[in-house]
């Protein structure tokens, strides 16, 4: 960390180089503590101290989030952190979301990384500065700097002398900034561990502008660009009609894409349905039926690439009572972001300017530089709050298309997609099946032997392939086998995991079954069999994780009529319980609560901590029962909404969360909830009906 | 072509192409943001304005046809943004990502407008029109039944 990062100059700077902002202005600002200020944000002069912080006068303090947000809290979590070993009142903290920098590490918003990567940083921010300011007050009162303390923005001497720290912004802001600051003792966190509101959620309630779709600048045109189905390329466009719609501007072409450029977005979009395509090169085996042929007949084979082996599965089998084998399968899934993919470019012979919705600030400026042969120092980013990631934004291709048009249409532009743009040529979760196949010998499990078939080599790692039952079983194996495709696939919430958990956890619920055995005392079992061994799991924080929803959804003694499904999973560095209670209601089985448990260490907002799990649950079993997308010839077969169906009110159980009392490091919440979901609601459905879910999506 | 809109109490004049939606009128001609653009069919309601005191998609609203209608966006739901919706919302934090919410929050008070104390089966119909990826349903659900609680 530098002090020479002075992030007023740089507002400054980029307020007089965008030639006049509209709307843009404070588009990342968060208004919440602003509004309780009796001055405006604008109006205060702020002194830098690191990349992090910046004090005013007045004891307002500017904290700013390093990493994106796309909806999993890091923007309230990640100052808090700052905020509590700074010491400061959280009311007196204004949240801004920093642009691009080299004063921080990871700006990444994926694997639930962003808490726990960058906790230790986020202290040591705060502390360094409080430190600051203590030093600055003890050579004001002539003291040793180790006889004063600070609390919430307060220094005070053993003789009972006080100052607050903006009386010594000065002086401290002159100071070197401190290596290793003395952090705070776990227990002595005031403001880590409170429900704090969401940052934003002012400007959210009031509809101010936010998001990418909200940027706005003198001159920028929209873009709306027409990309071919997976495989295809462009064989001929005729662009009379487009041309001919009002606020159309230019047409042009690039690679196998065609843009559109308008005074509006209603142009743009209006322009590019009108554009006369014909794509060449329709691949007829990019079919979902075909890509079940070739999963099916994949998971036949004996000989897959190896991921993990211990024991002898083979010599297990052999001598088994009982095998157990099942297939579970699931379809592509698009992201489904409420903000569909938008960015503005303004490319220029002296520099690239990018602002947007992006999950990956840094690659976006490497690959844009790559891409249009410039200095990757000319490029600068500027992250707006995102309608939501789910890891499609990972994806830079549509910041390299808005800055090719912006480039080639030599104007700032701001491409925009539409929901069919969105949901059609998509970077999906990959197609996937997982045959799993167990022996038991004499009332237990012997040998577990995992087999996954997955376009794209999107697959598990070596980590994710030791996951539980890894550990718990003599003999294990895990051997992966690749679909190549030319339909573009990605990272989708909790990859992997989102359904090698339901199919690891619906599998175990089988076992239980076969075994006459409690769902929850098998787990409790072979966790204790994994201590001890090298797994990325503990299994002691997974059987407290267990015991404590066992304990809060009364597992086994719920009243007549509730059916419980029970589920659990270590992924992202977290372990999350589930217990799903599903009634029958006019002869449907109707999901009505869910109990979950969390270990996911320290928690830092409970607010945003539950917001999580329950959005991650409601989102695992909306996917599970519903997320479906077929294609034909590489074409999309659902483009909207009409066609795609993502869960609603109607269907939602209500969800009550659960944290272990942890003084862990934090792990991150953004994903772990999700996994275990399906399975939970699938094992309830077995109970309540008899009928196990092997397919997803279970119904339409 | 010329059309007269009302919006929010305030008389706007605005320079379109008939057939061109409300939503984005307002988004790119009026620079009233707070209505969002989530598929343009009207099926995930991130666009919900009142027209006539009625949730309405503005995807689906021609401009030439809202002339002389009363309009309300988020941004004029209330002066301060204290209307007992907005105040819930704010109580419960009910936000993830918050795309959705103005959408969200348009349709929880013309519901409350209409049926000043739903019941809790009232709440899941009014609200199954609004997609909310996700997925803070369980805040949304709470912070309609406490806004009418508020309003008693």
């Amino acid at each position: 960390m530098s002090n020479t990062f002075n992030r007023r100059n740089f507002l400054k700077l980029s307020l007089l180089a965008g030639g006049g902002m509209l709307i843009g202005i404070g588009c990342n600002e968060s208004n919440e503590q602003a509004a309780k200020m009796p001055v405006s944000i604008e109006d205060l002069d702020f002194t830098s101290f690191n990349a992090y912080i910046e004090m005013a006068t007045n004891g307002m303090v500017k904290i700013y989030s390093p990493n994106p947000e796309i909806g999993q809290g890091v923007k309230t979590a990640m100052p808090m952190i700052v905020a509590e070993e700074l010491d400061i009142p959280w009311e007196k903290v204004h949240v801004a979301q920093a642009p691009l920098s080299n004063d921080f590490n990871r700006q990444v918003a994926g694997g639930s990384q962003s808490i726990r990567q960058s906790f230790p940083g986020l202290r040591n921010a705060g502390a360094a500065v409080k430190l600051m300011f203590l030093t600055a007050a003890a050579k004001k009162w002539g003291v040793e700097v180790e006889s004063l303390k600070a609390s919430q923005g307060v220094i005070s001497s053993n003789d009972g002398k006080k100052i607050n720290y903006e009386e010594v912004i000065t002086e401290a802001a002159k100071l070197p900034i401190p290596e290793n600051a003395p952090l705070k003792k776990v227990e002595d966190f005031t403001l880590i561990g409170k429900a704090i509101n969401n940052v934003d959620i002012k400007p959210i309630i009031t509809g101010k502008p936010l998001y990418g779709v909200d940027y706005k600048e003198k001159g920028m045109k929209y873009a709306a660009v027409a990309r071919p189905p997976f495989g295809a390329s462009l064989k001929s466009v005729d662009d009379t009609e487009a041309k001919a719609v009002k606020g159309v501007e230019q047409v042009i072409q690039f690679k196998n894409k065609v843009a559109v450029i308008a005074n509006s977005t209603w142009a743009a979009f209006k322009g590019k349905s009108k554009l006369n395509i014909e794509w060449g090169n329709l691949q007829d085996d990019e079919n979902t039926d075909v890509f079940d042929q070739q999963m099916n007949q994949l998971l036949r084979k004996n000989k897959l690439e190896e991921k993990v082996k211990s024991g002898d599965v083979a010599k297990a089998r052999n001598e088994a009572d009982q095998i157990i084998e099942k297939t579970y399968e699931a379809p592509f899934l698009p992201h489904s972001t409420m903000e569909p993919m938008n960015f503005f470019a303004d490319v220029t012979d002296q520099k690239i300017r990018l602002v947007g919705p992006t999950q990956v600030p840094r690659s976006s400026a490497n690959v844009v530089a790559k891409l249009l042969d410039r200095n990757v120092e000319d490029v600068t980013v500027e992250m707006t709050r995102m309608g939501g990631g789910f890891g499609r934004r990972l994806s830079t291709d549509f910041v390299e298309d808005a800055a090719m048009v912006s480039h080639l249409a030599k104007a700032p532009i701001k491409l925009m997609y539409t929901r069919e743009d969105d949901m059609a040529i998509g970077q999906y979760r990959p197609k996937v099946k997982y045959k799993i196949t167990a022996s038991i010998k004499n009332g237990q499990l012997t040998s577990y032997e995992l087999k996954e078939a997955i376009v794209n080599n999107r697959g598990m790692n070596k980590g994710i392939a030791r996951f539980f039952p890894f550990g718990a079983v003599d003999h294990y194996s895990a051997t992966s086998a690749n679909v190549p495709s030319d339909v573009t696939t990605l990272w989708w919430r909790a990859p992997i995991t989102n359904f090698l958990g339901f199919a690891t956890e619906s599998f175990m619920d089988e076992l239980a079954i076969t075994l006459q055995k409690d769902p929850i005392d098998l787990r409790l079992e072979l966790l204790e069999k994994a201590k001890g061994k090298k797994t990325p799991y503990n299994a002691e924080r997974m059987q407290k994780t267990i015991q404590l929803v066992k304990e809060k959804s009364n597992w086994g003694k719920a009243e007549k009529g509730i059916y419980q499904g029970f589920s659990c999973y270590y992924s992202h560095n977290s372990y999350v319980a589930e217990v799903c209670d599903m009634e029958i209601i006019d002869g449907k089985p109707v999901a009505k609560r869910f109990y979950a448990s969390v270990d996911c260490g320290i928690v830092i907002n409970t607010s945003g901590a539950k917001n999580q799990i329950e959005g991650a649950i409601l989102d695992g079993i909306g996917h599970a029962m519903y997320g479906n997308m077929e294609l034909k010839d590489g074409i999309a077969q659902s483009q909207n909404y009409d066609k795609y169906k993502l869960i609603r009110m109607m269907d939602t159980p209500v969800i009550e969360t659960y944290f272990v009392d942890s003084n862990e490091a934090p792990t991150g919440l953004g994903e772990p909830g999700m996994p275990p979901s399906g399975a939970a609601y699938a094992n309830a459905y077995m109970k309540a009906t008899g009928k196990r879910m092997l397919k997803q999506p279970f119904f339409g | 072509m010329k059309f007269d809109l009302k919006i929010n109490k305030k008389n706007y004049s605005v320079d379109v192409e008939d057939g061109t939606p409300l939503l984005w009128v307002l988004r790119d001609e009026l620079e009233l943001v707070g209505t969002k653009f989530g598929c343009g069919i009207g099926e995930c309601g991130a666009c919900t304005v009142h027209i006539d005191g009625k949730a309405e998609r503005s995807c689906q609203q021609m401009v030439e046809l809202v002339e002389g209608k009363e309009i309300t966006t988020i941004e004029g739901l209330s002066e301060n943004g204290d209307h007992p919706i907005q105040e819930a919302w704010e109580t419960i934090d009910v936000p993830q990502c918050g795309y959705c919410q103005s959408g969200q929050m348009m349709t929880a008070s013309a519901l409350l407008m209409k049926n000043p104390s739903p019941s809790n089966q009232e709440i899941r119909m009014a609200m199954n029109g609004n997609i909310c990826r996700c997925a803070s349903y369980n805040r949304i659900e709470k912070a309609v039944a406490l806004a009418a609680e508020k309003i008693k």
